[in-house]
């Protein structure tokens, strides 16, 4: 047993550069651009199945949430004038570049659609338009992970594996739930189902952030993060069982939704707060490295007294 | 074709394919310059002869035109920090070197030959070479004396000031460069890594992305800045700033092989003199960023400079995060289809 080391820092400040992502940009433009997907694929799937208001609802969220998650990630980039340089390459090995090819599109074909059952015209642009959009309501609602976790931002780099699974879960929960409160009780139902599945899934995956991890799941547990996670749980799974109620009143079902959307905004504001949490505290960023350091010098010293007895 | 770092990765079939993690041996041109690029450059910065006087930090700010700011990168701000003689803080927008000040209080021995357990392994320690100090400070606070902190029998604290001119580390695999998603960041013909400020839009990824903290952004300008291992300089045929101005050498520049060899070379002779703590970091191009273009001797954990122990690209990981991803975007594709099954209501 070797005795635990003192942890060494440079005068306690962070070796990593905090994120200057601004809040509450960037949490609302997670949040938006998941509610915005899940409603867009709910939209088209509500078409084809002759849903018309679960459609008009879903096809409005969809449509509202994509612009206002392109006007909040503008508003944060240093030079917003020079959005359209996102457009300038693709790169796979940039989750913001792929996004933005992702939400460019998605937010011209939701526009779109959107906008054809606000003037109440154009019903077969508006199903071609909305079945393009449900296509990439599904990345939509997951990228938004990959951008976070492929940061050396320890608690979002450690779950990149299920951070995406939250973001969908999420992103279910909230377009479902929105769909839930706003549309008639009598075509609801698939919302309410999506809305109760994504509330699940949101918090079985988000439990296992903030337990599996050992030392850079904490951020998750403690201080604001903590707090609004905690929060963001109790909404969800309040809201996840007030959908049973849902299809029987149209209280429950507003109240429900709410409590749903309200949930997974809280989510996204706890992770990204988690992460600046452990950008900020070079204990989460030296201890696993260091243990890791330990870990492979050890075995590269058992391989060298092996190779050693060997020979 | 140009020999950029050792051949090793070439030996172990490893030089293709190692995309986002690995040793690459020619990054230059495995990024598609043509096979007469110029050599890949580097700074080897030696830390066991830096004196802290910070010239490297002048005479950046003054070739690069780098605004004033204090150690929290506020512009036109003058602050001290009040924890050391470092005020400049910290790698920035507008700090492209930082001399790092660490002062440690630490139990040594008092240099005497009669002091200590007698024993051949105290006689392999000469100090050849003793340090000029202050006549209150004992000449043993010395790296050699470092080695050997089981001779502290008669408990004496020294301090001992370990200093080090941090840069950005040219990455092998850069995760700035990655994330980047307006082609900003790109890979020069030397090997280096520059911020095109005119495509610059400033989203910031690349700021949480570099595992060191190098990268960030510039208030009240919105983009990007970091150390262009003076880039214009070198079409010029003249070395950094930086490193023309270090009057100790302790900043080096050069091919990034021939700097490897000569660092090599320093190591073990201060191996040789007894200092323990010294070791080479970045050095390794098997490491999690595939060795730096800017690596350093170090004389005690990395921690202890504020570097990481043990950085990883995060792209490393990208290929799980997309598999991720896409499993995600289809899970929420199937389920939500499941919910119109069936059921009318």
């Amino acid at each position: 047993m070797v005795d635990e080391v003192e942890f060494t820092s440079y005068y306690g400040r962070p070796i990593i550069k905090p994120p200057v992502w601004k809040t509450p940009d960037v949490p609302l433009y997670l949040f938006l651009g998941g509610a915005a997907g899940s409603s867009a694929v709910l939209g088209a799937l509500a078409e084809g199945t002759r849903r018309p208001a679960l459609a008009r609802v879903a096809h409005l969220t969809a449509g509202g949430g994509a612009l206002a998650s392109v006007a909040f990630l503008i508003h944060d980039l240093g030079r917003p004038s020079r959005f359209l340089n996102m457009l300038r390459v693709l790169k796979t090995t940039s989750p913001l570049s792929v996004g933005s090819w992702i939400l460019a599109p998605f937010s011209a074909l939701t526009t779109a659609t959107a906008g054809a059952h606000l003037l109440g015209r154009f019903p077969l642009l508006r199903r071609f338009t909305g079945a393009g959009a449900a296509v990439l309501g599904g990345p939509m609602t997951t990228y938004t992970a990959a951008l976070l976790a492929d940061t050396a931002v320890p608690s979002w780099h450690e779950a990149h594996r299920e951070l995406p699974v939250v973001f969908a879960g999420s992103a279910m929960a909230a377009g479902g739930g929105i769909t839930t409160a706003l549309t008639p009780l009598d075509e609801a139902g698939p919302a309410r189902r999506v809305a109760a599945m994504g509330a699940a899934i949101e918090l079985a995956a988000m439990h296992r952030v903030e337990h599996g991890h050992g030392l850079v799941s904490e951020p998750y547990r403690t201080g604001r993060a903590g707090k609004l996670l905690k929060t963001a749980r109790a909404c969800t799974a309040t809201g996840a069982g007030l959908t049973l109620l849902a299809g029987r009143s149209r209280t429950a079902a507003a109240v429900s939704g709410a409590l749903l959307a309200v949930g997974s905004v809280l989510t996204r504001f706890g992770v990204f707060d988690a992460g600046m949490a452990s950008a900020k505290d070079p204990r989460y960023t030296v201890e696993p490295q260091r243990a890791r350091a330990r870990a492979s010098e050890a075995a590269a010293s058992r391989a060298a007294a092996g190779s050693r007895r060997g020979s | 074709m140009t020999a950029i770092s050792s051949a090793s990765a070439a030996f172990r079939g490893q030089d293709r394919g190692n995309r986002l993690f690995g040793p690459v041996p020619d990054v230059t041109g495995d990024r598609g310059y043509a096979d007469d690029h110029p050599a890949r450059v580097g700074f080897f910065t030696d830390t066991s002869v830096c004196i802290g006087c910070k010239a490297c930090e002048v005479a950046c700010k003054e070739w690069n035109l780098l605004p004033m700011d204090d150690a929290e990168g506020t512009v036109d701000a003058l602050g001290l920090t009040g924890a050391s003689y470092d005020n400049t803080g910290m790698l920035g927008a507008n700090s492209w070197r930082h001399v790092a000040f660490v002062e440690q209080s630490r139990a040594v021995d008092l240099p005497m030959p009669t002091v200590g357990p007698p024993g051949a392994a105290d006689g392999q320690r000469p100090l050849e070479d003793p340090p000029v100090v202050h006549p209150q400070v004992p000449a043993s606070a010395t790296t050699a004396e470092q080695s050997a902190p089981s001779q502290t029998a008669s408990g004496d604290r020294e301090i001992r000031w370990l200093m080090s001119s941090d840069v950005c580390k040219h990455c092998t695999h850069a995760a700035c460069l990655d994330v980047c998603p307006t082609g900003s960041l790109f890979r020069t013909e030397f090997g280096t890594v520059v911020v095109q400020e005119d495509i610059c839009n400033g989203c910031g990824y690349c700021v949480p992305a570099c595992p060191y903290g190098v990268i960030d952004q510039r208030q009240d300008d919105g983009r990007v800045f970091k150390c262009t291992l003076c880039y214009d300089r070198l079409t010029d045929g003249l070395q950094p700033a930086c490193a023309s101005a270090c009057p100790t050498e302790s900043i080096q520049f050069g091919d990034l092989d021939a700097l490897q060899a000569r660092a090599d070379q320093r190591l073990a002779a201060l191996q040789e003199k007894g200092v323990e703590g010294a070791r080479l970091y970045g050095r390794d191009e098997t490491d999690g960023v595939g060795g730096a273009g800017a690596f350093f001797l170090l004389l005690d954990e990395p921690e202890v400079y504020g570097l990481p122990p043990d950085p990883v690209v995060t792209t490393r990981d990208l290929p799980a995060m997309w598999r991720s991803v896409g499993a995600g975007a289809a899970m929420v594709l199937g389920l939500i289809a499941s919910a119109f099954v069936g059921r009318r209501r």
